[in-house]
């Protein structure tokens, strides 16, 4: 339903980008996109198609069909390494820290800065207590404690601040940041993805928690069995609207029948 | 229904540089940089579970106390030169040991069993490439040809773990077995009594040499000005960018500290035999692998396996390739403690690399602080625990204890080890969730 909008082009656009595993349409004929600048949450009950859909941007399952356009070419993923390459960074809800490791060490993993060989650690301290601050992050006492001693809420902020120092990203996507989290933890968290947003990233948020949402995105994109079901102006819905449409939002197609024969 | 109109952040760009001024980072609390401030820290680390060396420090004193006391012999400079020579082969085998509990996968311990006589193996093998004239190799090459057989069972039983999926716990058992039997086999066979002398005389002299008085200053006194040198560059560097270092009252203490025990133990060792070579060997092996660990991204990407395989692979780190290296140089530095073992006894035998060796060797990486859960601990926590490990059996030998005794001693301090290591990852996880 949202269509041709003015000015702004879509920093990631998918059009009609479709995923079948087997018999099963896990994705079918979706749009989705993203502008710079943007906080895009994507909604939908479980097995609605999250998950798939944000793995088919990354790459890890490519998309059966459609098209996708990052920048406003287009262009095929077929891995997180192209995924990344085009400056698009995973968040995923289980972080991927290594508790034993300090908060440096961590946001350099496996990227390590190396002089003649030997790690660089006032280089990479130096960058990681930088990219914090430009987040705003100031709850950390030390960038050398360990990660096992941080609280839910840092370390999605480790990991959010560990995807945006990777030079040339400029898409974030957060899977469930806040599913853990006690209620000031999920303070901190949605103020640095709203941040994110205001340094112009395009920050895609996955959530089920409706009132997250309606704090941080600009818009909603919701998602039912497989289908695209409606993008919502966060200002101009309501939650009993979005919820109506993650449980009985129009369907667009019936999947197995031809198109013409659904085009409404 | 929605047109959606004016999305409000009109950005486009990558976010702006941060400005890097050069002040100190906001993250320390204020007044930081004062020794109370600095203390104060260490202090709730350890309360948090972070131990370091501690227990090994409280562990020594509680040793030199009991065994000070009881008997006279323990602390003289003839049994302290004895204690060097003695934990040589036992520290070289754990420092491989750290190497192997450092990757422990989570709940899944990894270890090797089979040390001790893949050790063997290799002294075996040096033992008859030395033998003159059959086929009489030089001192190096047989010391090389020993090594480079131990590396390759290191490989060996990597790739039975890695790429067959085997447990480590029993690969190596069964290597255990085997490597067991090809030293029986080897050394029946090339000797009717089961004994191989060594005939070279530098391979007599690795674990039996003593440095001369001056040669043990020299080395000593380096020792201390690259420790001091290393110590303050970093404090030096670190405070030019503008980090946080350590303060220079701490540095100062610490260089202090290392160089009063070094002149002392020099003085000690010179007061008897000398500083026996092998302690310099192994120092140096100790700073080769402590910088392999500690300065490389090598070393930080076996802590990170150890610590969450889960996290290296997605962070594009090769766990298995980690995991096979691990094991090299877990093989390698087995051929070292087996080259060790020879030259101190001068000779192999049907029984080398058996006894209680394997079990010293674990409990000496174990008590030096190496987690067994994987991703924490030291290459220097070998030569501790081996020197805790040696002080106890060579203090209840110097009592004359029963074997049975020295059995249980020994078992119960692995065991209060274990536990000083659970109870403080116990530590670090509760504080990880609240």
């Amino acid at each position: 339903m949202s269509d041709n909008e003015s000015g702004a082009t879509p920093l990631l656009r998918c059009e009609g980008v479709s995923k079948a595993f087997g018999a099963v349409h896990a994705l079918y004929k979706v749009d989705f996109e993203v502008r710079a600048g943007e906080v895009m949450a994507l909604v939908g009950d479980n097995g609605a198609g999250k998950s798939t859909l944000i793995k088919g941007i990354v790459g890890i399952y490519p998309f059966d069909e459609g098209r996708v356009e990052f920048d406003g070419k287009p262009v095929k993923i077929h891995g997180p390494k192209d995924a990344a390459d085009l400056g698009i960074e995973v968040v995923y809800q289980d972080l991927a820290l290594a508790d034993n490791l300090d908060v440096v060490a961590n946001m350099f993993l496996g990227r390590e800065v190396t002089k003649a060989r030997m790690l660089d650690e006032v280089a990479m301290e130096k960058r990681s207590q930088e990219t914090l601050e430009s987040l705003k992050v100031t709850t950390l006492r030390s960038v050398r404690q360990t990660v096992a001693g941080l609280s839910g809420g840092q370390r999605q902020a480790v990991a959010v601040a560990k995807a945006v120092m990777w030079g040339d990203s400029k898409m974030i996507i957060l899977d469930e940041p806040t599913a853990a989290l006690g209620v000031a933890q999920t303070r901190q968290v949605l103020d640095l993805v709203g941040r994110l947003a205001e340094q112009g990233y395009a920050v895609v948020i996955i959530s089920h928690n409706l009132h997250d949402i309606f704090e941080v995105a600009d818009r909603i994109t919701v998602l039912r069995l497989g289908q695209q079901v409606g993008v919502l102006d966060r200002r101009e819905t309501t939650q009993q609207e979005v919820v109506h449409a993650i449980t009985a939002g129009d369907m667009k197609f019936v999947p197995g029948m031809d198109e013409e024969t659904v085009q409404a | 229904m929605s047109e959606d109109t004016d999305t409000p952040i009109p950005a486009q760009a990558p976010p702006a540089p941060v400005d890097s001024s050069p002040r100190t980072s906001g993250f320390a609390p204020a007044g930081e940089g004062g020794i109370g401030d600095y203390l104060r820290q260490r202090w709730n680390a350890i309360r948090a579970g972070e131990l370091g060396s501690l227990p090994i420090i409280v562990g020594l004193i509680v040793i030199v106390l009991i065994f000070g006391t009881l008997e006279d012999q323990f602390l003289t400079a003839r049994n302290f030169t004895n204690l060097l020579l003695q934990m040589a082969p036992i520290a070289a085998l754990a420092m491989g040991i750290v190497f192997v509990l450092l990757i422990a996968d989570g709940e899944v311990v990894t270890i090797d069993l089979s040390v001790a006589f893949v050790a063997a193996v290799g002294g075996v093998v040096m033992t008859l490439l030395q033998r003159p004239g059959d086929p009489g190799w030089p001192w190096w090459a047989a010391i090389l040809g020993g090594l480079a057989v131990t590396t390759a069972i290191g490989l060996l039983h990597a790739v039975i773990i890695t790429k067959l999926g085997v447990p480590s716990f029993i690969t190596t058992l069964a290597g255990f077995l085997v490597w067991s039997g090809v030293v029986l086999l080897l050394t029946t066979r090339f000797s009717t009594a089961g004994t191989i002398r060594i005939q070279d005389d530098r391979l007599i002299d690795i674990a039996n040499n003593f440095l001369s008085d001056w040669i043990g200053w020299a080395i000593g006194i380096a020792v201390v000005v690259g420790y001091a040198f290393v110590q303050v560059r970093m404090m030096r560097t670190r405070q030019v960018r503008g980090l946080d270092a350590k303060p220079l009252g701490i540095v100062i203490f610490q260089i202090v500290g290392v160089a009063v025990l070094i002149v002392w133990a020099v003085a000690v060792a010179n007061s008897d035999r000398g500083v026996p070579q092998i302690t310099i060997t192994l120092g140096v092996f100790l700073l080769f692998w402590t910088f392999v660990t500690s300065r490389t991204a090598f070393g930080r990407h076996i802590y990170a396996v150890g610590g969450s395989p889960e996290a290296a692979r997605r962070a594009g780190i090769s766990v298995d390739g980690i995991r096979v290296a691990v094991f090299a140089i877990n093989g390698f530095m087995a051929g070292v403690g087996g080259v060790i073992l020879a030259s101190r006894l001068r000779s192999v035998a049907t029984n080398t690399g058996g006894g209680n060796l394997l079990l010293n060797v674990i409990a000496a990486a174990v008590i030096g602080g190496t987690s067994l859960f994987g991703g924490s601990g030291r290459v220097v926590s070998a030569l501790y625990g081996a020197l805790v490990i040696t002080a106890i059996q060579n203090g209840m030998d110097l009592l004359g204890l029963a074997s049975g005794t020295k059995f249980i001693v020994t078992g119960i301090v692995l065991l209060l080890a274990v536990l000083v290591d659970s109870i403080s990852k116990r530590r670090r996880t509760a504080r990880g969730l609240t």
